[in-house]
């Protein structure tokens, strides 16, 4: 027995041995920008035609060169691509990657939610664990990019659009405060819920108001507050306002520089929300977007996104067909509405997006579109399409090298580049794995 | 009304299983067939006969009465089976008690639970259904077919031998779900075993107390058998009954389990008390102990790739099929959800990637591996001549996230299909258009003095002598 607990101790320190330099995270460091030509591979640009066989470029962190006939500059390290195949990395639009390791049993390694309803300037930046093992093993599944955001308040904070690569949050941030979460409590001021968003903040009628009239209110103040700074930037000789950081970090939302990410799910939810949204004047993206199918035509009239969430769900009503779900895509896209698709799944399974636009492609939506669906269109209704989202020159070279259809769960990936540099594929999973799986 | 409608099944059931006649012959033609167990067979016909698998071939020919199918570009599997399931019942815990052997999830199934017409939707035509995980040893189980539309007694699976739920864990320790209610106790209350030590300690009692029950009967036998008379018989027991045929081989066990270290307590105890664990259900670090699990003999059914929702499943792998298949354990995947029921095919295909599988490896953990962990090996789980026609037409490879059932067969008859469907969703908005047109349901208007709906029904109205 003890003979064998030593063999098993030596095959364990021998297989670790190789691991030592990523004690303290489960996500070893991305290697440096360097410059390097993906050659002869079959390259899904996302935007433009596929090439059957092309060279992608790689320098200084951004894509350089794509196409059939490239010149690959000298001194490029050359990946051999033949069999291969080249996209852009993914984009889940609705995670708290980071934020949230374990939900349950362990509470100390939840960060994604703030005490009280009114926290606008709470940052998803700095609750950011960059060594998170969500991190590693969602990368390497082809999602290189996600939003995560905070919940569970009115105003619940800003979200961050951060690569999943990196050792420091300001190393993986793309855009550290790129939307500001608004759970929005029910309309016709019932109280009791944070927002129909299901983050299940208290809500506390402070001198009779409801939750709706008190966030009415706090915009109004905003508005003032920005009025006044304004003023006194304008004419010194007004008097100064003092500083409020919530209502300061809500200028940019009532400027509509920054978009408001409110989750709602049924018909009444959304319309809601947008009907909200225009009365403030705020730029809304709706997460969630359950039903948002079934009222296409509204979204299309209002010209608001959806990240939709909800395409492995059941149908909502009892006679809805078994692929209403499913199908929710197709029907957007038929109806010309503005969508991506995010899994809407916790953070460790944040890795099946593909197979969630896959279904969509299952039941109508075309695979090019599924594509789309968590590449470009998430990215262009964040407002980064012009940085993300597709394989084109200048953008942020976040490409995934794999041996098949990026959508298909049977795929792999090959090589992995994240901000220009090569990200090492193994995870906190590859090294258990690796650990155990020669135990005899 | 959902309880009135199982009522009604449950009374009709009597009459019910006798009724039942083969279904008519099905010819599958020009079929690309993955029979799991034999490789894959291209251009083939499939004839589904008498409820059977009837004949593989080329060039069949169909028998009078037979419907024919041109599956050109379609692929025919083996249905799915699913060896971890909570459909169907109306209650999933009896965790008053840390020893609930005696209760049976036989007895409160809902066959007219929708999530069955969406599973198979996806192909799934087999379900094992279990207790939860709120207590040590949980109830016996139920394996059913996913005949839609029938009684919970048709659905029954034919032969199934019966097993049993065991529980080990964070489940039952209650540290994440909290306290559990507990007869006379007007609060909540902790319930023993609260650690995974207590977990152990209440296998050995229960089966401890198994094994002298069973020495009672055979004592009692024995001296019966001597010609003793006037003796009174041991008083049957409920909770032990099920314990005593464990030991006896004759009910399997399905153990939730997680860390390896409360695997191998359970696999040591069972060793030591006589009897094999037949499944090691979820079973997230099985990849840590593949050797001792191979040699106790036991199977693994576990999720494809579900990590890190809790403490115990923060070293859950994707991996793990692949450690435990290649260390010779008999190794599924598993929904314990009702949504993952419906597209168990994409769990199977995220198996290539992490472990490289082998296309017929990773169907294997959805078929023919659940089958025969479930003692239906002979019945289910692969194509093959005389095994029951439970079998799924797909619009292309299963294994792709591009494809999906067309038409699901259980015991040649059609479950589900795709043409049907969509036939019964226009009938369904007829049937819904006519409603709302019908007079009672009018929105009532102001015009009408506020008197609201159904204020001036015809006095012939069909609507109102309905009520």
């Amino acid at each position: 027995m003890i003979r064998r607990i030593l063999t098993t101790l030596a095959v364990t320190l021998v297989a670790a041995a190789p691991l030592a330099a990523q004690l303290g995270s489960h996500n070893p460091e991305p290697g440096p920008r360097e410059t390097v030509a993906i050659r002869g591979a079959r390259i899904v640009p996302v935007v433009g035609e596929v090439i059957p066989v092309g060279t992608v470029v790689i320098a200084d962190g951004r894509i350089q060169a794509v196409g059939a006939t490239v010149t690959i500059p000298t001194g490029a390290r050359i990946i051999d691509g033949a069999g291969l195949s080249v996209y852009p990395g993914m984009m889940d639009a609705g995670t708290s990657m980071g934020l949230a390791e374990i939900t349950q049993g362990a509470a100390g390694t939840v960060d994604n939610s703030e005490t009280g309803n009114w926290n606008p300037n709470v940052q998803a930046i700095w609750g950011i664990d960059p060594h998170s093992a969500h991190v590693g093993v969602t990368r390497v599944a082809g999602v290189t990019h996600v939003i995560s955001h905070p919940s569970g308040s009115i105003l619940a904070g800003q979200a961050a659009l951060i690569n999943l690569a990196g050792y420091t949050a300001p190393a993986m941030a793309v855009v550290p405060r790129i939307a500001s979460v608004l759970e929005l409590p029910g309309a016709g001021g019932r109280g009791g819920r944070g927002g129909f968003g299901g983050g299940g903040a208290a809500a506390t009628p402070a001198s009779g108001m409801t939750p709706l009239d008190s966030l009415k209110q706090l915009l109004e103040d905003a508005r003032a507050y920005a009025k006044a700074v304004a003023a006194h930037a304008a004419d010194p000789s007004l008097p100064r306002p003092t500083t409020d950081l919530a209502l300061a970090s809500l200028g940019p939302v009532l400027a509509g520089e920054m978009p408001v990410l409110i989750p709602a799910n049924s018909e009444s939810q959304i319309k809601e929300a947008v009907a909200f949204a225009e009365e403030q004047k705020l730029r809304p993206i709706i997460m969630g977007g359950r039903d948002a199918w079934r009222i296409a035509a509204y979204l299309v009239e209002h010209k608001v996104p959806v990240i939709y969430e909800n395409t492995l769900g059941f149908p909502t009503y009892e006679d809805d067909g078994y692929d209403a779900a499913y199908a929710a895509p197709a029907r957007m896209r038929e109806a010309g509405v503005t969508f991506a698709i995010g899994s809407g799944e916790p953070n460790p399974d944040v890795r099946n997006l593909p197979y969630h636009a896959g279904m969509a492609a299952s039941f109508g939506l075309s695979p090019e579109d599924a594509l789309r669906a968590v590449t470009l269109w998430p990215a262009q209704i964040f407002g980064v399409g012009d940085r993300l989202g597709s394989l084109e020159p200048g953008k942020i070279a976040n490409v995934v090298v794999t041996d098949g259809d990026i959508l298909e769960a049977r795929t792999s990936t090959r090589y992995l580049f994240i901000d220009g540099r090569d990200v090492p594929l193994g995870t906190r999973h590859t090294d258990l794995y690796d650990i155990f799986k020669v135990r005899k | 009304m959902k309880t009135l409608a199982t009522l009604v099944a449950s009374l009709v059931v009597a009459s019910g299983v006798a009724a039942q006649a083969p279904a008519p012959p099905t010819l599958i033609t020009h079929a690309t067939v993955l029979t799991v167990t034999n490789g894959t067979l291209t251009d083939t016909d499939v004839l589904l006969q008498g409820g059977k698998i009837a004949a593989i071939g080329t060039g069949l020919r169909a028998p009078a009465g037979a419907t024919t199918i041109d599956a050109t570009g379609q692929y025919l599997m083996p249905g799915i089976i699913d060896p971890h399931s909570h459909m169907m019942s109306d209650a999933t815990n009896e965790g008053s008690l840390s020893v609930t052997s005696m209760v049976r999830i036989a007895d409160v199934l809902d066959p007219t639970d929708t999530h069955i017409y969406d599973a198979l939707a996806g192909g799934t035509t087999t379900l094992n259904i279990l207790h939860g995980s709120a207590n040590t040893i949980g109830g016996q189980n139920a394996v059913v077919k996913l005949k839609y539309g029938r009684t919970a007694a048709e659905m029954l699976f034919p032969g199934a031998p019966p097993g049993i739920k065991f529980a080990l864990g964070e489940n039952v320790t209650r540290k994440n779900s909290g306290r559990v209610i507990v007869v006379g106790q007007p609060q909540p209350q902790p319930r023993y075993p609260s650690s995974r030590m207590g977990q152990e300690e209440v296998l050995r009692d229960a089966f401890t107390r198994a094994i002298d029950y069973r020495r009672s009967w055979e004592d009692y036998r024995a001296r019966v058998a001597k010609g003793e008379k006037n003796l009174v018989a041991p008083r049957r027991d409920l909770e032990l009954e099920p314990l005593v045929e464990v030991l006896e081989g004759t009910r399997l066990v399905h153990a939730h389990s997680y860390r390896a270290d409360e695997m191998l307590m359970l696999l040591e105890l069972a060793d030591e008390f006589g009897f094999t664990v037949q499944t090691l259900q979820h079973a997230l670090e099985a990849y840590k102990i593949a050797p001792e699990i191979a040699r106790h003999g036991a199977g693994i059914s576990t999720f494809a790739d579900m990590w890190g929702y809790k403490i115990e499943a923060y070293d859950a792998i994707p991996y793990n099929v692949a450690v435990t298949m290649r260390a010779g354990v008999l190794s599924t995947i598993n929904s314990d959800d009702d949504g993952r029921a419906r597209r168990l095919n994409i769990d199977a295909a995220k198996l290539v990637r992490y472990g490289g599988l082998t296309d017929d490896e990773a169907l294997a953990t959805i078929t023919i591996n659940g089958a025969k962990q479930l003692g239906v090996g002979d019945r289910v789980g692969s194509i093959e001549v005389g095994k029951d026609a439970d079998v799924v037409l797909w619009n292309g490879h299963p294994l792709s996230v591009y494809s999906h059932p067309l038409t699901t067969f259980i015991d040649g008859e059609i479950f589900f299909d795709v043409e049907r469907d969509k036939a019964k969703r226009a009938a369904l908005e007829a049937e819904r258009a006519e409603l709302e047109a019908a007079e009672p349901n009018k929105v009532p208007t102001p015009s009408r003095g506020g008197a609201g709906r159904g204020a001036t029904p015809p006095a012939d109205s069909t609507w109102e002598s309905r009520r």
